[in-house]
């Protein structure tokens, strides 16, 4: 469990608390959706409940953040690894610049775990056909398009199989095709006992992704509950939030002065 | 007019990866296009192009009728503003205004014309109270509307916008498209690259979908997203905007924006 008691968070060299009052938790094999304006404290949520904040960035803490139990601020950032894994927006930065080929990369973070070679084989073998891209295995990771390094920096967390997973915002550069497969992939990862929590401007993923929805609004949680409840709430455009697609046409539909039937 | 045309373009990226081939497109001055495609098809490949960042490996690429093999990349700055897919490898100054100076400057504008390009690009993208901020200290999505006004500010004839509402909240996505809107209503020729079919079916007049490093397909957005393509666009893993699919759904032919909906809603009868 992953849970998070009265949390702020303010970056080093900055005056501004940039999370304030978070409570949250995040049971084993949930699956928590992050939606929020621009700078709203999504990454930032990201960042501390995945303890790269303090730990790797510096900055203050206030309040706990505790996974498994054991406070994030005191964990050095090989405990960290083992029990969280973290997806960052821009894969660019997921990257280990050290592989030379896909598969290598994708390797890369269940090698470090200390896996058995045929173990970490067959997890990559795993990942790469889960989301589609078995076929990119010999590319070098640094040529690939945006939406293929993305696919690349999930499949090697995918490999990791974490016990708890911050993904900030992991389907932005993807085709519909791409976003569907790793929503499958992440699904399944849940089933196994993984808890998620997912930042995302696309609320059609998270429709049938998550149970519960958490609004960040200025660093604040203006909103949880369920998926089902939060996603159609009115007040969602207020905060930034595009809501799912279903939603908006029927609201349109609405405020046309007509009915229909949406699928 | 500073047409963009590509002849039989083919690019091969270095270790023999077939990026581009037989490419043959033509973007007339003025016009609002839309490329589309799966991961890895080439999209980025094709506007890199554009601007001659990527030289053909065979055919050619004109733009305003000279070719980008034997013009400068700094000569086709003033004809092609590109904003690319990631704005952290096209940021570099230590100022947002720094930042959207660099390329006006660079085209020679000084004193109160720059100060007015500075001005305007950061006005378009909600970002005139950032003067002074480092890029670095924005967060993802307002270091790509930066990106953004940093092509605006040159005020080219071509702007292309490589995934502009990646990682753009609601209100961040309706920026992009009035900026979308507000280059087309001055004339001016904007090609965004995008897997956002809600926004493409909104903003654009023609659609290119890229399949397997050839385009598939070409045409109007009512055209692209009506039900007879669905296959098509499956086969380079995408799909219709939630409207078409709607309307094809409650019978009422082709609706690829929410506004073709419900004028068909009202009327009835088929798009």
């Amino acid at each position: 469990m992953l849970k998070l008691s009265l949390v702020s968070y303010r970056y080093a060299g900055t005056n501004r608390l940039a999370l304030r009052d978070i409570n949250l938790e995040l049971a084993d094999g949930e699956v928590v959706g992050v939606v929020g304006a621009n700078e709203a404290g999504k990454t930032t949520l990201c960042l501390v409940a995945s303890g790269l904040a303090p730990r790797s960035i510096g900055g203050t803490l206030g309040g706990s953040v505790l996974i498994d139990g054991h406070a994030t601020a005191d964990l050095q950032m090989h405990e960290l690894a083992a029990l969280v894994g973290i997806c960052f927006q821009n894969p660019y930065t997921q990257l280990s610049q050290v592989a030379d080929t896909v598969f290598e990369e994708v390797a890369f973070g269940a090698m470090n775990l200390g896996l058995d070679r045929a173990e970490v084989i067959r997890r990559v073998n795993e990942a790469l056909a889960a989301i589609g891209i078995a076929e990119l295995g010999e590319r070098d990771p640094r040529r690939l398009s945006g939406g293929q390094m993305q696919l690349v920096a999930v499949a090697g967390l995918l490999a990791m199989r974490p016990r708890h997973l911050v993904l900030d915002e992991p389907v932005a550069q993807l085709d519909p095709e791409g976003r569907a497969l790793v929503a499958d992939a992440l699904r399944r990862l849940a089933a196994a006992g993984t808890g998620l929590l997912i930042a995302e401007h696309d609320t059609d993923l998270l429709v049938g992704l998550c149970s519960r929805v958490v609004v960040i609004d200025n660093g604040s949680i203006a909103e949880v509950g369920s998926a089902d409840e939060v996603l159609v709430d009115p007040r969602l455009e207020k905060w930034g939030v595009e809501p799912p697609a279903r939603v908006r046409l029927a609201r349109a539909v609405a405020a046309a002065g007509m009915t229909a039937e949406l699928p | 007019m500073s047409d963009i045309v590509c002849t039989d373009l083919r690019y091969d990226y270095p270790g023999g990866v077939r990026a581009l081939d037989r490419i043959s497109l033509t973007i007339g001055q003025g016009e609002r296009v839309a490329i589309v495609g799966q991961n890895g098809s080439g999209k980025t490949t094709l506007i890199r192009h554009f601007n001659g960042l990527l030289r053909p490996t065979e055919g050619a690429v004109t733009v305003d009728r000279w070719d980008t093999r034997f013009k400068p990349v700094a000569a086709l700055a003033a004809l092609v503003g590109l904003a690319f897919q990631d704005p952290d490898k096209q940021i570099f100054a230590g100022s947002v205004e720094a930042e959207v100076s660099f390329g006006p400057r660079n085209l020679g504008r000084r004193g109160s014309e720059l100060e007015s390009a500075v001005a305007s690009a950061l006005a378009a993208v909600g970002l005139s109270g950032e003067r002074r901020t480092n890029p670095y200290d924005l967060g993802y999505s307002r270091r790509k509307l930066l990106s953004i006004a940093s092509v605006l500010a040159m005020n080219t004839p071509v702007v292309v916008l490589d995934e502009p509402t990646t990682g753009q909240d609601a209100r961040g996505v309706r920026t992009i498209e009035k900026i979308v809107a507000r280059i087309a209503a001055e004339g001016r020729t904007v090609v965004c690259v995008s897997h956002d079919m809600r926004f493409v079916a909104e903003s654009f007049e023609r659609v290119v979908v890229m399949g397997g490093a050839r385009v598939i397909l070409d045409a109007a957005p009512q055209e692209v997203f009506a039900q007879r393509n669905w296959d098509l666009l499956g086969s380079t893993n995408l799909g219709p905007p939630y409207s078409a699919r709607a309307g094809h759904e409650l019978g009422l032919g082709a609706t690829p924006t929410e506004a073709s909906l419900i004028r068909a809603l009202r009327s009835g009868t088929s798009a």
